[in-house]
């Protein structure tokens, strides 16, 4: 049975934390802990989840849960399966799933990520992707898209915002051979939901790189984060795809795309960017789309 | 039975016997032996853990720490830069209560890169919240893996516990040591069991962050039952030594100080060549004496101003300098003795650093200088490095030092 509005547990894990108001990070980690439910044991790093979530003594996982130093979810979820198996506690039903951010998964956790995904541990790792080191501040991070202001990428007369393409994480960990990975966006959550049932069925490592946009560091509304989660993939600047035994398949494969001016124009982060840039922007995403096209398995366009 | 083990070794054959559940190790020079042979054991079923190959040390800590938060034995090893790499999980380690036990290779710390033993690495991290322990020998460090799970486990400790042993001096030195059998071994060890672990029943939130109107309760109790572990380690060497025959001497071990004018402060393996300075000069009629620190962390306030209380004056020789300071060992000594209000003077002996050769002639000179000294004869700088500046060399033309310092 697919997980829907209708089908979803009532049962809610993840609460009562210190998350700003529209936070795509939170939203991502509630619903994941509703699919893998109750007996799911989470790690997070230091981060936005830990720092909202974690405050003594307002302990805001139902389930088990701890931090970790912020290099080692990856490491920390191995010790964490490893521990129960060793001692034959792990439940069958039991996730072992980590929950990072960006910066905690392709920047300082990135090493540990993949000794993990190399000795095919049974865990799940769930990056959540704000496109920023949004805790401390929004401070750019190897996922920050080109042309965003951060405070360090500060737009002005010289520069305009990040200067880098986002590190292709999604390609990274599935030239691992991982067993499975996946890109999703909490705009898409049946989607995001189908994807971490499918991953908790899967033995060995598993990984879901998850757009959870940030109201504080994005610049908009509150009340946009889905609006905007929707329009990311939707303009084609994000994609929604699956890596399994060795194969990429697209999930979503549109006729035309939205339009990216305007959903780069929605967020006070992209303000300042110019015509040149916008263009330069959907000749990066064309040409991603292009490679996706031809190189993966895709749905006819729709 | 009796094999010919190095130091490496008889900590692997300890940590097999201790039944360790998962071990996570990344190889460094001079720890490898040990996780090498325990490799070994886990393949031939010798010794029954998940053996993860992590790709640094900061994982190999950070593993032990989520196999520590389900209750599970946990292993590690490090030496040196490894040990630094993972110093920032050290503190999660410690503050998350996990008794996870680290064998330490003592080795130097880079620049200049060098591979031999110095007591930098762990010296440098006693603040980090982990219980210290040096050993002296082979069959110590075998025992020690026993003991140090037997102390970080109980309940009133539930601190981790990191193994020192001198890199090389003991890790590659071979020597005779007694390996008990499992049967004795887990009579004296029996399986973790703890509070402090994930439960589907009941779940739990580990290792959480406290701010300002919290941390310091958290942070008083990691302070206080470290603390108690010098009440916990004589009841254990107890047990040990009733299971065992061999009866450890507490957090330090004084040798013929009782009545000795001039004690050298010391740890690790060193301590070995000073005792046989001490047994020589002794049968000499010279009054010296030795106070080897076995744990550095508690440091044994006590023990020390006690077997220092009545000497005329103090060498504290380590292979360790805190740049700019001195050697940390000396301080922690210097402020037993302060808050005991004991005056007596005291020197630190600096060498050994780098794997460094510290000779028995020096030691030697430490005792019969100081042992002048309080008559008045020479005047001696209160902290010398040995084949520098010391005054307790020989003459040593080896080497010499231009004037911007460099050798």
């Amino acid at each position: 049975m697919g997980i829907n509005a209708k089908t979803i547990s009532d049962n809610e894990l993840f609460f009562g934390h210190k998350a700003c108001a529209g936070c795509g990070g939170a939203l991502a980690v509630r619903a994941a802990l509703k699919v893998l439910g109750p007996q799911a044991i989470a790690a997070l790093p230091a981060g936005c989840m830990s720092a909202t979530g974690f405050n003594f003594p307002d302990l805001c996982f139902a389930n088990n849960a701890m931090i970790t130093p912020f290099a080692a979810t990856a490491s920390v979820i191995t010790g964490i399966e490893a521990g129960l198996r060793a001692q034959g506690r792990k439940p069958d039903d039991a996730t072992v799933v980590g929950f990072a951010g960006d910066g905690g998964t392709a920047d300082i956790g990135l090493q540990a990520l993949s000794g993990a995904i190399d000795r095919n541990d049974d865990v799940l790792y769930i990056c959540y992707d704000n496109e920023a080191y949004m805790n401390t501040g929004i401070q750019k991070s190897s996922l920050t898209p080109f042309g965003a202001r951060t405070t360090t990428t500060p737009a002005g007369s010289h520069h305009r915002g990040c200067l880098t393409q986002k590190k292709n994480m999604f390609e990274i960990v599935a030239a691992h051979g991982i067993p499975y990975a996946a890109t999703a966006s909490v705009g898409y959550l049946n989607d995001f939901m189908r994807k971490v049932k499918h991953a908790a069925s899967i033995h060995g490592t598993k990984y879901i790189h998850v757009i959870a946009p940030c109201p504080t560091g994005w610049g908009y509304g509150v009340d946009a984060t889905v609006e905007i989660a929707r329009e990311i993939v939707d303009c084609g600047l994000w994609y929604l795809a699956e890596y399994e035994q060795g194969s990429f398949t697209l999930n979503r494969n549109p006729t035309e795309f939205a339009s990216v001016e305007q959903y780069l124009k929605h967020q006070g982060r992209f303000k300042h960017l110019q015509d040149e840039d916008i263009a330069s922007i959907e000749q990066q995403r064309d040409a991603k789309w292009e490679y996706m096209r031809d190189c993966w398995t895709a749905p006819s366009r729709a | 039975m009796k094999r010919f083990l190095s130091g490496d070794e008889a900590c692997a054959e300890g940590v097999r016997l201790a039944r360790p559940q998962v071990i996570s190790a990344y190889p460094i020079t001079p720890q490898t032996v040990v996780v090498e042979r325990l490799s070994s054991m886990v393949e031939s079923g010798a010794l029954d853990a998940e053996y993860i190959h992590v790709e640094s040390e900061h994982s190999a800590l950070s593993c032990a720490i989520g196999a520590s938060a389900t209750g599970a034995r946990t292993f590690t090893a490090t030496s040196s830069q490894g040990l630094l790499y993972m110093a920032e999980c050290l503190t999660y380690a410690s503050g998350g209560r996990f008794p996870i036990v680290m064998m330490n290779a003592n080795r130097s710390t880079a620049l200049p890169w060098n591979i031999y033993g110095d007591q930098r690495d762990s010296l440098s991290l006693l603040d980090h919240g982990w219980i210290q322990v040096y050993v002296e020998n082979n069959q110590e460090a075998l025992d020690m893996a026993l003991m140090a799970y037997a102390l970080g486990e109980d309940a009133r400790v539930s601190t981790p516990v990191m193994i020192n042993l001198d890199g090389f001096a003991l890790t590659h030195t071979y020597e005779s040591v007694e390996i008990p059998d499992q049967d004795q071994a887990d009579a004296f060890l029996p399986a973790y069991t703890t509070d402090n672990r994930f439960d589907f029943d009941h779940p739990k939130n580990i290792g959480y962050s406290a701010g300002p109107a919290y941390n310091r309760y958290f942070k008083y109790a990691e302070h206080a039952d470290m603390n108690r572990a010098l009440e916990v380690i004589p009841e254990i060497e107890e047990r040990f030594n009733t299971a065992f025959g061999r009866q450890y001497p507490g957090a330090v071990e004084a040798v013929s100080c009782e009545d000795a004018d001039v004690v050298i402060v010391t740890l690790g393996s060193v301590a070995g060549l000073v005792r046989d300075e001490v047994r020589s000069l002794r049968e000499q009629g010279v009054h010296v004496g030795l106070l080897k620190i076995r744990y550095l962390r508690p440091f044994p306030y006590a023990a020390i101003v006690a077997a220092l209380r009545s000497c005329k004056a103090v060498a504290v020789l380590e292979k360790d300098v805190s740049f700019g300071a001195e050697g940390t060992v000396y301080t922690n000594v210097n402020s037993a003795l302060f808050q005991a209000g004991l005056t007596v003077p005291t020197y630190n002996v600096i060498g050994g650093l780098g794997g460094d050769d510290i000779t028995a002639d020096q030691i030697r000179t430490v005792y019969t200088k100081l042992g002048a000294a309080e008559q008045n004869e020479t005047e001696i700088p209160n902290v010398s490095f040995l084949g520098i500046d010391s005054v307790f060399d020989a003459a040593d033309t080896s080497c010499s030092i231009s004037n911007e310092g460099r050798l």
